[in-house]
């Protein structure tokens, strides 16, 4: 065996070495040494980001189980930038009384995550996929149950890891029936031996319905919005996003290569579960006075149109998705970042009535809140709309009209429903509005970079396009 | 030799009893235990398959193998996050557990 082979892998050996970096300035530093532990985590990631910004070919390791194309690459460094401005979120809440002596093990756990999601993007065999997938789910339970001594945190770790490994158990079920009529687990293998036959059939939906637990698709919801709420703000947003897109992605990869042969079969379930994802999630979200909750009812109809993308099944439709994910994770965590400043400082405020009157004293969050809000809704000039017609393009493209035109009906309520906040933030009238926030600069440096994200990626084509050219070479 | 399909029907029982008592149980560790039941009978869905149908390789196995060791680190940390719910209310049942309701 050629053990260079790891240095192959740069997105994962870079990130364990930062892991591992970590780990022992955690291990052997206290006291005054430990200030600069957040600002040397940030500064690794940014390193990380920008060593692996450029994506290299096609790669096949280890006989095949690790196979790298250049979108996956590409999709890589989207998720890594999610992190960062996650990271960059969590300085506030880490630095609280209760949390400051287990910042190591948040980064540890955050990290392990990412570590866990770039396995499964880039797996080529279903072990590599099941291992990556529970490496990214394991140490997300302990994520959601970090605050020790707040029952909601316990409970949502609890509802979590049970959701979770009843989907894994599901999953595996699947993949066990499509071993015992392949033979195989390589992805490259699986398609010559599909013949559609009932029980691969059978195997199919159950895969399918462990991965809608990840990406919280309609029937397979429940957990959701426990496991918003209840978990800490900063992993609430990076649950929301990182471990959403990364989970699409891999639905869309896993359908499209391995499962192509029986489109056919893949199609209509997808067809339903969309329109009941979309629909269902935002007539939920309309009648939450939670703003986390509300947020978890709105990612899951954000997922519904993530997903969306896959019906495509195509070139077009890996670039929607892409780019989707990118675009949600600007604006997703531009309004969870405000929440969460708005959460630390004024000792848990998170309902909706909290923020009337918002805009008498903290002019500068309402402003990007109001953006955030306007992109995920897909108001024009921000880049919501541009992801949201780009992932229309694409369906509208595979013969999908009347699902297309649903999505269309949907976002009109979801305008309803984000506009709501934005009412409360201007309009309604409050004798004590929450006081003026001072924010740390991490924070505004992260507020900076998704208002940028917002503003920026939609009109500037150059992203769109390189991911388009990355998904034509790698489909 | 047994055939095959008595294994089958023995695993597809065990992962229909996991499914209804994932469902039905409202104690946190009764259904951890039915999720293991299903955990289970995917394990031995790969080696009765491994062993019948693909004798030649070991891919349902090694499968098999993974797939006990990634549960038995869920379920540490599945327990361990159970007992900080009983540390918190003194309690592991269900019903308990809906504090966040609207």
């Amino acid at each position: 065996m050629n053990y260079f082979q790891f240095l192959d892998m740069i997105p994962e050996v870079s990130l364990i070495a930062i892991i591992m970096v970590l780990f022992l300035y955690d291990l052997f530093t206290e006291g005054k040494s430990r200030r600069y532990f957040q600002l040397t985590a940030c500064i690794l990631l940014g390193i990380h980001l920008i060593v692996n910004i450029q994506p290299d070919g096609y790669t096949q390791l280890f006989g095949g189980m690790y196979q790298s194309s250049p979108i996956a690459h590409a999709m890589k460094s989207i998720l890594t930038l999610g992190t960062l401005i996650v990271v960059l979120q969590a300085n506030n809440w880490l630095r609280r009384g209760d949390t400051r002596h287990k910042q190591g093990e948040f980064y540890m756990l955050l990290l392990s995550t990412l570590l866990g999601m770039f396995f499964m993007i880039s797996a080529g065999h279903f072990l590599m996929f099941f291992i990556g997938l529970e490496l990214a789910s394991v140490p997300m339970a302990c994520l959601v149950a970090f605050d020790k001594y707040k029952q909601h945190s316990a409970e949502a770790g609890a509802k979590y890891i049970l959701s979770a490994l009843f989907s894994s158990g599901l999953m595996l079920y699947g993949i066990s029936f499509i071993y015992g009529t392949i033979g195989t687990l390589y992805f490259r293998d699986i398609p010559a031996g599909l013949t559609g036959s009932p029980l691969q059939i059978m195997s199919l939906v159950f895969f399918f319905a462990g991965l809608g637990f990840k990406i919280s698709l309609v029937p397979f919801h429940l957990w959701t919005a426990d496991a918003y709420q209840g978990a800490p703000t900063t992993v609430t947003s990076y649950l929301s996003v990182i471990s959403k897109g990364s989970a699409v992605f891999v639905l869309m990869m896993v359908l499209v290569k391995v499962f192509g042969a029986m489109m056919e079969q893949w199609h209509p379930m997808l067809y339903i579960v969309i329109i009941a994802t979309i629909t269902i999630g935002n007539l939920f979200a309309i009648r939450q006075q939670n703003l986390k909750r509300f947020m978890a009812f709105s990612s899951i109809s954000q997922a519904g149109y993530i997903v969306l993308a896959v019906m495509g099944g195509n070139a077009i439709g890996m670039t929607s998705l892409a780019f989707y994910v990118l675009v949600y994770i600007a604006a997703n965590l531009a309004a969870f970042g405000v929440i969460n400043i708005i959460e630390q400082k004024s000792r848990g405020k998170v309902d909706i009535e909290d923020y009337n009157g918002l805009y008498q004293t903290n002019p500068k969050l309402c402003f990007i809140m109001t953006l955030a809000l306007f992109s995920l809704a897909g108001i024009p000039p921000f880049a919501g709309f541009f992801s949201k017609f780009f992932v229309f393009v694409s369906a509208f493209n595979g013969g999908n009209f009347w699902l297309v035109f649903i999505a269309l009906l949907n976002t009109v309520i979801s305008l309803f429903y984000y506009l709501k906040i934005v009412k409360a933030m201007y309009i309604l009238p409050n004798d004590a509005p929450i006081a003026t926030i001072k924010s740390d600069s991490y924070t505004r440096l992260s507020l900076v970079i998704c208002t940028a994200g917002i503003l920026g990626f939609g009109i500037f084509s150059a992203i769109y396009e390189s991911l388009y050219y990355f998904s034509i070479v790698s489909l | 030799m047994v055939p095959m399909e008595y294994y089958l029907v023995v695993s597809t029982i065990m992962m229909f009893v996991g499914m209804y008592g994932f469902f039905t149980r409202r104690n946190l560790l009764a259904m951890l235990i039915s999720v293991e039941l299903i955990l289970n009978s995917v394990d031995i869905n790969f080696v009765v398959f491994n062993r019948y149908l693909f004798p030649e390789q070991l891919e349902g196995f090694f499968f098999a193998m993974f797939a006990i060791g990634v549960s038995a680190a869920e379920t540490a940390v599945a327990i361990a996050i159970i007992i900080n719910i009983y540390r918190n209310i003194r309690n592991i049942q269900v019903k308990n557990l809906n504090e966040m309701k609207n």
